[in-house]
């Protein structure tokens, strides 16, 4: 039922993945993965919890590096690029956002929160660095929430806007590539909506990987879906097929009606 | 319909007996710390003067004051801690922030478990054979500073890797994957974060290092020195050992002088003590998470 994948040239793919394995002290989390991620494309990975979603992500920034026991085979190509060829694996994560399932606003101020990238990479000017704060706060549709009380800790916003805080910091990085890990568990549903509405937009200039554990909210955003069950990718397809009945394999209709998971 | 069982009632009367020993057990803990206290103040207080704090010991150490040995105990400890923090305080960021879970981390880790286990006099020995006798310092501050840091080592490295455990490894992860360097988290968010923890358990040390006796009383502690020292390579008298020298070594001693010294050095002990925990107050109403 596929339709012929239109031709593209190997620099479009924002990610490459080619049997891609994770393993954690051996045993393994994720294995025999292979598939793409066009660039400026919202791609939606579903499955249940333990499936492998996280550990691909932090496979895409060579989080491995920083994780004991953790090891991965296969490749993973950024932006045409290796992974492993990085011999600089902090400039890969610098232009590659991350934001967890559970919003971690660090102990800085809101301000030095959204400055703290830019910092780490020479910015000093405290001109340069009052534009970006504002440009990635209003993006993040927080500006209007926070502008009187930048000086305050971020780490004490509440749930819904320490999730934007982080967006807005991922976005100080400038990147090309945001990653999203179950961004809304903690988050309430109309924060949800507005920080949906912030990726649509985000879209034009970045890459998006969003995993979820919303069925709908890949539905709702993204192009194509991955699902992901116990440790393998059963299938790639455009999302709205997947809902509509169109899924390759009967344990992802299964999953997208609710059935398990 | 909600009537208590047998069981029931017998689990209430075991739980009642078990809360009543705890809380007995734990009131015997102070009593030895109050009489101790309380000993030392009615004793040794009579002794406490201007001149017992500010005069060096006169007539064989049977009268005068303490200040030789209230100057060198502070010498010792301030050496100490130049030598110890910057060491322990780095390998505890080794051990926490960079150290694989390999054989050499658990040996490192072992090493210290043993280094705290040492007796003191044997770090004496060592300190002896290393300090005074191989590196030439003599009996002097240095020699014995520093073998009073070796043996203090353990306990900056323990306090600093707990007090940078506390900080969450969510905010590391979080500045990892945002292109920073280990250094940079440690530098950005971790010491930050840590730093009143690190100082606490520095506090500590002294109040451990300035009480210590067998470590520098063949290092650099002198039996009877009427001058204070002019530098690191003198030799010096100190509290720990003066106590036990005029408590056991010389006769005539009038009973409240050994009191009173006791008395001075408990107070210093205390004193770092509270300023480590009011750090500890300070912490818990600073939190930032």
């Amino acid at each position: 039922m596929t339709s012929p994948a239109p031709e593209i040239a190997a620099g479009d793919y924002a990610v490459e993945v080619e049997d891609l394995a994770i393993r954690y002290h051996g045993k393994p989390a994720l294995s025999g993965v292979t598939f793409q991620v066009q660039r400026n494309e919202i791609f939606g990975i579903i499955g249940p919890a333990n499936s492998g979603k996280t550990s691909f992500l932090r496979a895409i920034n060579r989080m491995d590096l920083m994780t004991a026991g953790m090891e991965v085979s296969g490749s993973v190509r950024v932006e045409g690029r290796d992974v492993r060829s990085w011999r600089n694996p902090y400039a890969l994560r610098q232009r590659i956002g991350v934001v967890f399932p559970l919003p971690v606003g660090l102990p800085l101020t809101i301000y030095d929160n959204v400055a703290l990238s830019s910092r780490l990479r020479g910015t000093r000017r405290k001109a340069d660095l009052d534009v970006i704060v504002e440009r990635c706060l209003r993006r993040a549709a927080l500006w209007d929430e926070v502008k009187d009380r930048l000086d305050s800790l971020g780490s004490l916003l509440s749930g819904g806007q320490q999730q934007r805080l982080t967006i807005a910091r991922a976005l100080s990085q400038d990147p090309s590539i945001l990653l999203l890990d179950e961004f809304s568990i903690a988050v309430d549903p109309v924060t949800t909506m507005r920080i949906e509405e912030v990726l649509a937009e985000l879209k034009s200039e970045m890459t998006i990987v969003l995993v979820t554990n919303l069925v709908q909210q890949a539905r709702r955003l993204a192009a194509r879906t991955a699902f992901f069950l116990t440790g393998e990718l059963v299938e790639v397809t455009e999302t709205e097929a997947m809902f509509e009945g169109g899924a390759q394999d009967p344990r992802t209709t299964a999953y997208v009606e609710g059935k398990f998971g | 319909m909600f009537e208590a069982t047998a069981q029931n009632r017998r689990n209430r009367k075991v739980e009642g007996l078990f809360r009543l020993l705890f809380l007995w057990m734990t009131c015997m803990l102070i009593l030895p710390v109050a009489l101790i206290l309380g000993v030392l103040i009615v004793r040794g207080g009579p002794a406490i003067s201007w001149e017992f704090l500010f005069s060096p010991p006169t007539n064989g150490m049977t009268a005068g004051g303490i200040l030789p040995a209230l100057v060198g105990t502070v010498w010792l400890v301030v050496v100490a801690l130049i030598a110890s923090v910057p060491v322990g305080v780095a390998a505890a960021l080794y051990l926490s922030e960079y150290a694989p879970d390999n054989r050499l981390t658990r040996a490192i880790n072992l090493a210290i478990i043993n280094l705290a286990g040492v007796p003191s006099i044997v770090h004496a020995l060592f300190g002896v054979g290393a300090f005074v006798i191989f590196f030439r310092f003599g009996t002097s501050i240095l020699a014995a500073s520093l073998t009073l840091a070796v043996m203090t080592l353990p306990v900056v490295i323990v306090a600093t890797r707990e007090s940078l455990q506390t900080v969450p490894l969510a905010f590391r992860e979080a500045c990892w994957n945002m292109g920073a360097t280990r250094w940079q988290t440690i530098r950005k968010i971790v010491l930050p974060n840590s730093i009143s923890g690190i100082l606490t358990g520095v506090i500590l040390e002294v109040s451990r290092t300035s009480g210590e006796t067998a470590p520098i009383m063949f290092t650099g502690a002198a039996f009877f020195l009427p001058f204070l020292p002019q530098g690191v390579l003198d030799q010096t008298m100190a509290m720990s050992l003066h106590l036990f020298v005029i408590s056991t070594q010389v006769p005539d001693v009038p009973e409240h002088m050994p009191f009173g010294v006791a008395l001075v050095l408990i107070s210093m002990v205390l004193a770092m003590n509270g300023i480590s925990i009011a750090f500890r107050v300070y912490l818990r109403g600073r939190k930032k998470w």
